[in-house]
């Protein structure tokens, strides 16, 4: 750490041993590479000394599904169950919204099936509570949002996915709460849980798909587990942190007034971390929204099957008003859900008076009359109990026109920068890491980690990258790492300079905000329509669609990074004479630096989570790994292809994060 | 007022110690209880309260006085157990708070403590009503007997009318009005305010002490009022403990301490506190000579021997003969010049 003390040296010239050992390295890789034939083991990982963990896990999981016996039941019996129980809130909503309930009456096929809640009626209920918690501009957008399901024919299928969401949600909520309250009064069980979360976010989803099949059955209760592993990390991370950020006082008041633990929590510590709690449920409802489009895969049904159905049949036009339909969801979610978030208890300064039930939930009351009377209106006018097939519009035949449009007369374009970066820049890279012998890779990820975090770094980041040579999957994570590279070198280009933009512009921050709010509720599906519209598949699509999902971090770190430094300091360049570009460059980046690197990091993160799913349009990394895992029903190489893509993305950001902090120290930022 | 009659001693510290640090317990143990600065330092501890000894008696304001760092903030927690003592007793009403159990404290804080926090501490998801009634919703309090008196003590804040508002709705110094209304919910046989006024504008917070001052006339509770601002314990004190580097230095009423500061650090306080203010008829007088009392025709008029100089000197130095300072029982105890006050007015009376 004699590096970090005399950090009070600018710039990024570091004396010391560094530079020696580095150029040792980089000379020692270069030599390693011209002995390539001699040494062919360093370029190319043997195949006979490949742990065989990926069997391992699949004979594991073999055991615990067929002999793994808990006394009184199987475990297969038991997670079974589970999914029973959980079946059964699923079952309650789906019929509601979606299906319907079957009634027997006599006979073998003959049953009366209720009718689902009437269109008319949810869309009326959700403008008006978009209207009792913010205004009328939510109310209209609500509306419009929700109509346009219903116009575009999509409702049958949105209710599905909405109905999914609305069960796994207030479970993983529940469940985050419940881990959040646990690691905040035990530090011990803090410590334990972490390494979990930060691998429960990093895995890709598909690669558990397939344990939780086996082990809770195929259909929407193993697609909902899937969508609870997925997005409670967030929840319990903020539970966590909301709960440590309350006051001091507040705390101490709550134990002055003779507060019980319970009471503690429940009346004091949970109400004052409201408003940070809430920002870990609208995470909840964008993940869960997210993954229960790609749980379509494993019966989830709705909006995401149909995106992945016409994506299949290249049915563009259909799957882009799916696609529209899925972000108007997520759109209206995010929207009421903020807005919830941000009601502060009403300030009606009226005193609440004890009344009839009727009186003090007039509102509740009257929705809940509004859908049962528009529903049971239904029955009698079939208008109101599906939206009429003839009102329906579709726009798939224009979107589908679109396309070939484009395609016939801009191909030559479009297929020319595509050509021009595959050649010159994508396939070049591709080769270069391909050739990197892998002891090469785990000394300089090791060494980076010991310059800037010390020997525990070093050897974390190089136990990592080991696993992943170990376990024979280095040239898919080669793969992996140039498609990553290259679209996070991409993203970055194009978000920094916005987010420098939005900073020094208030009216540009403004409209930036809104797109990238948008961009960031899409799920990661939303982004392979256009892509494969225009470039069809293979790995620059791959690319396109992984930059144009990791571009909101990159702008939203950089903008945050360069407002929050202090205006005295900009005030004192002003003063001293500095024009806007030398404010810029002398000022503002050097000290956002730290800043937008984990905006960086973030926007590895985030391309490392869209390349698995682009593996759908046929990249040949460690997502297809995992995809082709899922499809083959591969439980153990579906999770070590997962585990060596979220080691890459642990390596890289206990990399960047250890840098970052590094240099916050040394410009007294932290 | 202080100085009369025999004193019950309501809340007691004795030799009270509080050091941050692994191993503090051991530490203090293996040197029988007492460390000085190297020794704390050289084992890497902090000493934030080092063998406090006090006594607040029922009904007297006794103010606790220190910069920032200074411990004032740690004893009084430390008195209520919010922060677990090193070592040392802590006595409120005869009982030792240290060997009570869990469950007696928490009852203790329920019925018997209150404590106003300096950034208020208000629970921003309850109204007015519902952040003063609190203390008694923890307890279970039936919602009817508690609101009813919640409206009781907003009124006497003279926060009523604002029942039904939010603690964000509210400026600093109505929010600590319901951070003391709340804290008299309980009717709390002790009540700590910790640096109650500290957050607020200089204008509010004379107001707020003139505030308190009348709560504390009509309530007569027995109060331990932290303060960083030696003007404020002037101003509310009985008695003023002053606090320096985790131990006490010196406690008295404002009086002692300006007449006969004990270090250096206390006179420097003292030094520009306006004297007309704090210092009695009694201290300034000249005592009579071996002579005895004066014939009637020598002076003015009359004095208590316990009136503050700023009350008496327009009539003193108006008039062309000393006045005679009396005590309660209208005994003569001696003279009060006119050069005498005008000494004290510009700065240089006794205690310099």
């Amino acid at each position: 750490m004699s590096v970090a003390a005399a950090g009070a040296v600018p710039g990024f010239v570091r004396r010391g041993p560094w530079p020696i050992a580095w150029a040792l390295l980089f000379a020692a890789t270069l030599g390693l590479w011209l002995g390539k034939d001699q040494w062919s083991w360093a370029v190319k990982y043997p195949r006979g000394s490949v742990v065989p963990l990926k069997d391992w896990i699949s004979d594991f999981m073999k055991w615990l599904i067929n002999d793994f016996d808990l006394g009184l039941f199987t475990f297969k019996e038991f997670t079974r169950g589970i999914a029973w129980v959980l079946e059964w809130p699923q079952w309650l909503v789906k019929g509601l919204l979606a299906k319907g309930f079957k009634f027997p009456i006599g006979g073998e096929d003959a049953f009366w099936l209720t009718p689902t809640l009437s269109w008319l009626g949810v869309v009326v209920v959700l403008s008006l509570l978009a209207y009792r918690i913010k205004d009328r501009a939510l109310a209209l957008l609500i509306g419009f949002c929700f109509l346009y399901l219903a116009v575009f024919g999509q409702w049958q299928s949105a209710m599905m996915t909405l109905s999914s969401i609305s069960v796994a949600v207030p479970l993983g909520v529940a469940g985050g709460l419940a881990l959040g309250i646990r690691g905040y009064r035990s530090p011990r069980f803090e410590r334990a849980i972490t390494p979990v979360l930060d691998l429960m976010q990093t895995v890709p989803v598909f690669a558990y798909l397939v344990p939780i099949l086996f082990l809770f059955g195929f259909g929407p209760v193993a697609a909902m587990i899937a969508t609870m592993i997925y997005a409670m990390p967030p929840m319990v991370r903020i539970t966590m942190l909301a709960l440590r950020t309350v006051p001091e006082e507040i705390k101490e008041f709550g134990r002055m007034v003779g507060c019980s633990r319970r009471q503690m929590m429940w009346k004091v510590l949970l109400p004052a971390a409201r408003p940070t709690l809430m920002v870990g449920v609208n995470q909840v409802i964008m993940l869960s929204l997210n993954m229960v489009i790609i749980a379509s895969m494993i019966g989830a049904g709705g909006l995401g099957h149909d995106v992945l159905a016409s994506l299949r049949r290249l049915a563009i036009g259909q799957g882009l008003e799916a696609g529209i339909a899925i972000t108007l969801l997520a759109v209206a979610l995010d929207r009421l859900s903020q807005a919830f978030s941000e009601t502060a208890p009403a300030g009606a300064h009226e005193e609440v008076v004890h009344k009839s039930l009727l009186a003090r939930h007039p509102y509740l009351i009257g929705a809940l009359a509004l859908l049962l009377g528009t529903t049971l209106l239904g029955l009698v006018a079939p208008a109101l109990r599906a939206y009429p097939e003839a009102g329906q519009i579709t726009t798939g035949p224009f979107w589908d026109g679109l396309v070939r449009y484009i395609n016939i007369n801009f191909f030559d374009q479009l297929e020319a920068v595509k050509t021009f970066l595959l050649l010159n820049l994508m396939i070049p890279f591709k080769r270069f890491l391909l050739q990197l012998p892998w002891p090469a890779v785990v000394a300089m990820v090791a060494l980076a980690g010991l310059q800037l975090g010390g020997w525990r770094l070093a050897l974390l980041t190089a136990l990592l990258v080991a696993f992943i040579a170990v376990t024979g999957n280095w040239e898919k994570a080669m793969i992996t790492v140039y498609l990553c590279g290259i679209s996070v070198v991409f993203a970055s280009l194009i978000g920094c300079p916005l987010g420098v933009w939005a900073a020094r512009n208030d009216r540009v921050h403004k409209v930036v905000q809104a797109i990238i709010d948008t961009l960031q509720t899409l799920p990661s599906f939303v982004y392979l329509m256009p892509v494969v519209m225009l470039f069809r598949v293979g790995d620059f699509s791959a690319m396109i669609a992984v930059v144009l999902y990791a571009i909101p971090p990159a702008v939203r770190y950089t903008d945050h990074g360069i407002r929050k430094i202090p205006p005295a300091l900009i005030e004192a360049a002003r003063t001293s004479g500095c024009t806007r570009r030398q404010i810029l460059w002398k000022v503002q980046l050097p000290l956002a630096l730290p800043e937008i690197m984990l905006g960086v990091n973030q926007t590895i993160m985030f391309a490392l989570s869209m390349l698995v799913i682009t593996a759908l349009v046929g990249t040949r990394d460690l997502g297809q790994e995992v995809y082709i895992a899922l499809t083959k029903a591969d439980t153990g190489r579906g999770i070590v292809a997962g585990l060596c893509v979220a080691f890459i993305a642990i390596t890289a950001d206990r990399l960047i994060g250890a840098w970052a902090r590094r240099r916050k120290q040394q410009l007294g930022l932290e | 007022m202080s100085g009369s009659g025999a004193r019950t001693v309501k809340l007691a510290c004795e030799s009270l110690w509080k050091i941050f640090g692994p191993g503090a317990e051991a530490f203090l143990a293996a040197r029988g209880g007492e460390a000085d600065d190297a020794q704390l330092a050289a084992a890497g501890l902090i000493g934030a309260v080092r063998a406090a000894d006090l006594d607040v008696y029922q009904g007297e304001i006794f103010v606790i006085m220190g910069l920032s760092g200074s411990g004032k903030s740690t004893l009084v927690r430390c008195m209520s157990r919010l922060i677990e003592p090193t070592s040392g007793r802590v006595i409120f009403e005869g009982q030792d708070l240290l060997a009570a159990s869990e469950k007696e404290m928490i009852e203790i804080r329920r019925h018997r403590m209150g404590m106003v926090f300096q950034h208020f501490a208000l629970l921003p998801h309850l109204s007015v009503l519902g952040n003063v009634a609190f203390p008694l919703e923890v307890q279970g309090v039936p919602r009817a007997v508690r609101e009813k008196r919640a409206r009781e003590i907003i009124e006497l804040v003279g926060l009523q009318g604002r029942e039904a508002y939010y603690p964000r709705e509210l400026s600093g110094g109505q929010q600590q009005r319901v951070g003391i209304a709340r804290s008299l919910a309980v009717e709390p046989e002790i009540w700590f305010l910790d640096e109650p006024f500290s957050a607020l504008d200089p204008l509010i917070r004379r107001e707020m002490q003139d505030e308190f001052l009348r709560l504390q006339s009509m309530l007569q509770k027995t109060i331990v009022f932290i303060t960083h601002d030696f003007d404020e314990a002037i101003r509310l004190a009985d008695r003023i403990a002053i606090m320096k580097d985790g131990a006490i230095i010196q406690i008295g009423t404002p009086e002692d301490l300006v007449v006969n500061p004990a270090t250096d650090y206390v006179a420097e306080f003292t030094h520009d506190v306006a004297r007309a203010k704090v210092l009695t008829a009694g201290s300034v007088m000249t005592a009579f000579g071996a002579n005895g009392a004066p014939t009637e025709d020598s002076f003015a008029g009359r004095v208590p021997v316990g009136e503050r100089i700023e009350v008496l000197a327009a009539e003193v130095v108006a008039a062309d003969q000393p006045f005679l300072v009396v005590d309660e029982s209208g005994a003569a105890r001696g003279l009060l010049t006119r050069e005498a006050v005008l000494r004290v007015l510009v700065g240089r009376g006794r205690g310099k």
